[in-house]
């Protein structure tokens, strides 16, 4: 069974969900949801089980600006899902405190934009909690879930891409769902995880990702990536909203009879080296993709840890689609993005080097 | 019903006063929040100020020696000792705040028509605030704004072409197109920002400050002003919680900066009442906290808050410091243009709506014959003619070009932008393919 995605053929700006094929389980049912309600779901289910899980951050009472938490606050009342006031630094810090104290945090960043102050709070405490206390106390319970990414005129602001600097954290892990069924049991996983995760949400996807969600609690694992679909000259790595782009090049270059090996990485950190590189042993040719600055971004770290490990099976140099070195711009979105164009470009540049 | 009447009476703060010829000395009361019935927000110096809506027969006047200047007032004889501005201020005053309104309802119909794109925030409401106090500053003073800045920048004298560019996007724009809606700066009118973050702006805001007193004592470069040029920092309630705001009082009373905080408490953070959001929610009260003045003042009366900022600005001016000055106002429209605004309570938007400055200001110069009927029709009439010529402009202007992307990254254009062949980077054909280095 395939599982359908909403507005394929229709592409808004340049970016379409479209199919998947599933390759590694079995189909589920379910009804076809979009991203923030396969969120907001994970949510109801993780408080449902857990009596002393709370979500808050800036304006998730009346449902949160993306709709992710709308009914949580009626259901499970003022006491454990509550809005703060404006202050990331404190919501983050707060989180730790709630987390150490054996309690599941699921604090919101309204956009991974604002994350920054937070930052300190994240990297100092949250990530060296069980180390420094020598394991008396954790923060495993923190989970932030922050919404990242383009999103066609975000701007400035509104569409940064800051997973690179928490994956050069030790101690946290980064995961990023590509659509509404893996968004949901991604979430899940990382709230119930015993280490403190930063979960960004791909925001362009929130309405547009259509898909068939199980209403089940379930959950996938994290740290390991899922072969998307299987091919033989290229692997393709991304993450997130990307991987419909790539998914897009894939199908474009497979009538120039290329075909591609597509691996959504799910978890950039502990990232799933294994995976990775056993399909660039079977291909040879790896291009990583992702919406951040190329410089120091994820793919870097990709780039390089493959280069040290299949040195002599590669036939061409990593490539790195990726954003520009610049701020996030607004009217030149178009031409900051990796966008399929330049991803056709570099596999057909890398497959024929 | 507005929002402040829960806030219970305060005790009065302890605030340093300063004394001149002409202040009357008051006994200090207490600070209710003001609704139109009761009595009118205090100035530094323990006086109330005029009520614009008061129907009472001898208010109590805030006495400064600035409005009794030696200008021209219109004469005549029943109302010359009431007015609190000259003729000439008041149509300052009120063309700019009409210019704010059309501006933003022009902002609107262009949003839904798909001229502009991305979050923009509109003003609509508050105008009394920013005319009422950027209209007092001189050209080397300057302003920092939040992402709600298109009418700051209106009011500090960026041309509404400039900014009608910017918001499409265009390269006409004061930003050249880079920023948008909630980025607008402009070097030639001191407009220091356009920040989509709240509570950004308010550091760099006191490192500006901190920078005009250092000309003015340690350079010693004499301002026309003929003291040290006031920095305005705005931002709303929302951000009095967050901790760069607390940093920056603390600093700025440490160093008795010339900044004047100026909180635009429109009671809501997008979805967030300010009631529920914070623990003390009488923000004003935080400044003498940190050892400096705290004033609040009715937002939706642009000649109370022109009174109070007079008394801010010229504090600042003088090298007394800074103050923390609170603007009960309101904003119209949502938090933005993309905000369904379902969480306010019609009667509360009603209350607001009652109040509109414009039609206030209009009332009160009517009232004292300050002006006519058309004459402030003819302005009406001059600023749409104003927004008009803005929007063709910025119509009829360019997009920016490609080579436009790289630039300002850094201050060398070479060593990033500029490929080793001398031409912009994205000029090489090579450009779309994932080979080009950057």
């Amino acid at each position: 069974m395939t599982l359908r995605g909403l507005g394929r053929g229709i592409s808004i700006g340049k970016r379409c969900f479209s199919s998947f094929t599933e390759v590694e389980k079995p189909p589920m049912d379910g009804k076809p949801i979009n991203l923030f309600s396969a969120i907001n779901q994970a949510l109801h289910i993780a408080l449902e089980t857990d009596p002393r899980a709370y979500v808050f951050g800036e304006d998730v009472g009346f449902g949160g600006v993306f709709r992710c938490t709308t009914g949580l606050a009626d259901r499970f009342g003022r006491n454990r899902v509550f809005n703060t006031p404006l202050c990331e630094q404190g919501i983050a810090g707060f989180a730790i405190g709630l987390a150490a104290m054996g309690n599941r945090a699921i604090a919101e960043i309204q956009f991974a934009d604002y994350i920054y102050p937070a930052f300190d709070q994240i990297v100092n405490e949250a990530a060296k909690f069980r180390y420094r206390s020598g394991n008396q106390f954790n923060c495993g319970g923190l989970t932030i879930r922050s919404p990242y990414g383009a999103v066609g005129h975000g701007g400035h602001y509104h569409s940064q891409s800051p997973e690179a600097f928490f994956c050069h954290v030790p101690g946290l892990k980064v995961v990023i769902p590509r659509s509404p069924r893996q968004a949901k049991g991604l979430l899940l996983a990382c709230i119930r995880d015993s280490n403190p995760v930063v979960f960004f949400e791909p925001k362009w996807l929130y309405r547009l990702a259509v898909e068939e969600v199980p209403e089940h609690d379930y959950m996938l694992p994290l740290s390991q990536a899922e072969v998307i679909r299987q091919g033989s000259d290229i692997t393709l790595v991304g993450w997130g909203a990307q991987l419909s782009v790539l998914e897009h090049a894939c199908d474009e270059v497979a009538k120039d009879g290329i075909s591609c090996e597509l691996i959504d990485l799910r978890t950039l950190i502990p990232w799933d080296k294994e995976t990775v590189e056993a399909s660039v042993r079977k291909t040879g040719r790896l291009l990583v993709s992702h919406e951040a600055p190329v410089t120091g971004g994820f793919g870097a770290e990709i780039s390089a840890s493959i280069a040290e490990r299949c040195f002599l099976r590669l036939e061409a140099p990593v490539a790195r689609i990726c954003g520009l070195d610049t701020p996030f711009p607004l009217v030149y979105e178009p031409f900051y993005m990796p966008t399929k164009n330049k991803v056709l470009d570099a596999i057909k540049a890398t497959v024929n080097y | 019903m507005s929002a402040f009447s829960a806030v219970k009476s305060l005790s009065t703060p302890t605030i340093t006063t300063r004394s001149t010829p002409s202040s009357n000395p008051k006994p200090s009361f207490p600070f209710p929040f003001p609704s139109p019935a009761s009595a009118g927000a205090g100035s530094l110096r323990h006086s109330a100020a005029i009520r614009l809506n008061s129907s009472s027969p001898s208010p109590l006047r805030a006495v400064s020696s600035h409005v009794l200047s030696d200008e021209q007032r219109v004469t005549s004889p029943s109302n010359h000792d009431k007015a609190l501005v000259t003729r000439r201020e008041a149509l300052d005053l009120y063309e700019d705040m009409a210019l704010g309104r059309s501006f933003e309802d022009m902002c609107a119909q262009m949003y839904y028509r798909g001229k502009m794109f991305g979050f923009v925030h509109l003003y609509n409401g508050q105008e009394a605030v920013s005319t009422g106090f950027i209209r007092l500053l001189q050209p080397g003073d300057a302003v920092v704004s939040t992402y709600r800045d298109h009418v700051h920048a209106l009011s500090k004298g960026v041309p509404a072409r400039a900014v009608m560019a910017e918001l499409f996007g265009k390269t006409t724009g004061c930003c050249r197109g880079q920023g948008g809606s909630m980025h607008m700066f402009s070097a030639p009118h001191n407009f220091l920002g356009g920040f989509a973050f709240i509570g950004e702006g308010i550091p760099v805001a006191t490192g500006a400050a901190f920078s005009s007193r250092y000309r003015h004592e340690v350079l010693k470069e004499a301002s026309p002003s003929g003291g040290l040029d006031v920095t305005l920092a705005f931002f709303g309630d929302g951000t009095c919680n967050n901790g760069q705001f607390f940093e920056c009082l603390n600093m700025a009373q440490l160093w008795k900066l010339p900044i004047v905080f100026v909180v635009e408490n429109n009671l809501w953070a997008i979805g967030m009442s300010h009631l529920r959001a914070t623990s003390d929610p009488v923000i004003w009260k935080k400044g003498p906290a940190f050892g400096m003045p705290g004033v609040p003042v009715d937002g939706m009366d642009v000649l109370k808050v022109r009174e109070v900022a007079k008394e801010a600005i010229e504090r600042a001016r003088s090298g007394e410091g800074p103050t923390l000055v609170e603007c009960e106002t309101y904003r119209f429209r949502g938090h933005s243009l993309a905000d369904p605004d379902e969480l306010r309570k019609p009667d509360e938007k009603a209350h607001y709506t009652a109040r509109d400055p414009i039609l206030a200001l209009k009332k009160y110069i009517l009232e004292h014959d300050l002006a006519s009927e058309s004459e402030l029709k003819g302005i009406e009439k001059k600023v749409d003619d104003v927004i008009e010529d803005a929007v063709e402009f910025a119509d009829a202007s360019p997009f920016p070009p490609r080579s436009q992307l790289l630039e300002n990254v850094f201050a060398d254009p070479k060593g990033f932008g500029v490929g080793p062949d001398g031409k912009y980077r994205c000029e090489d054909p090579k450009f779309t393919e994932g080979t080009a280095q950057v």
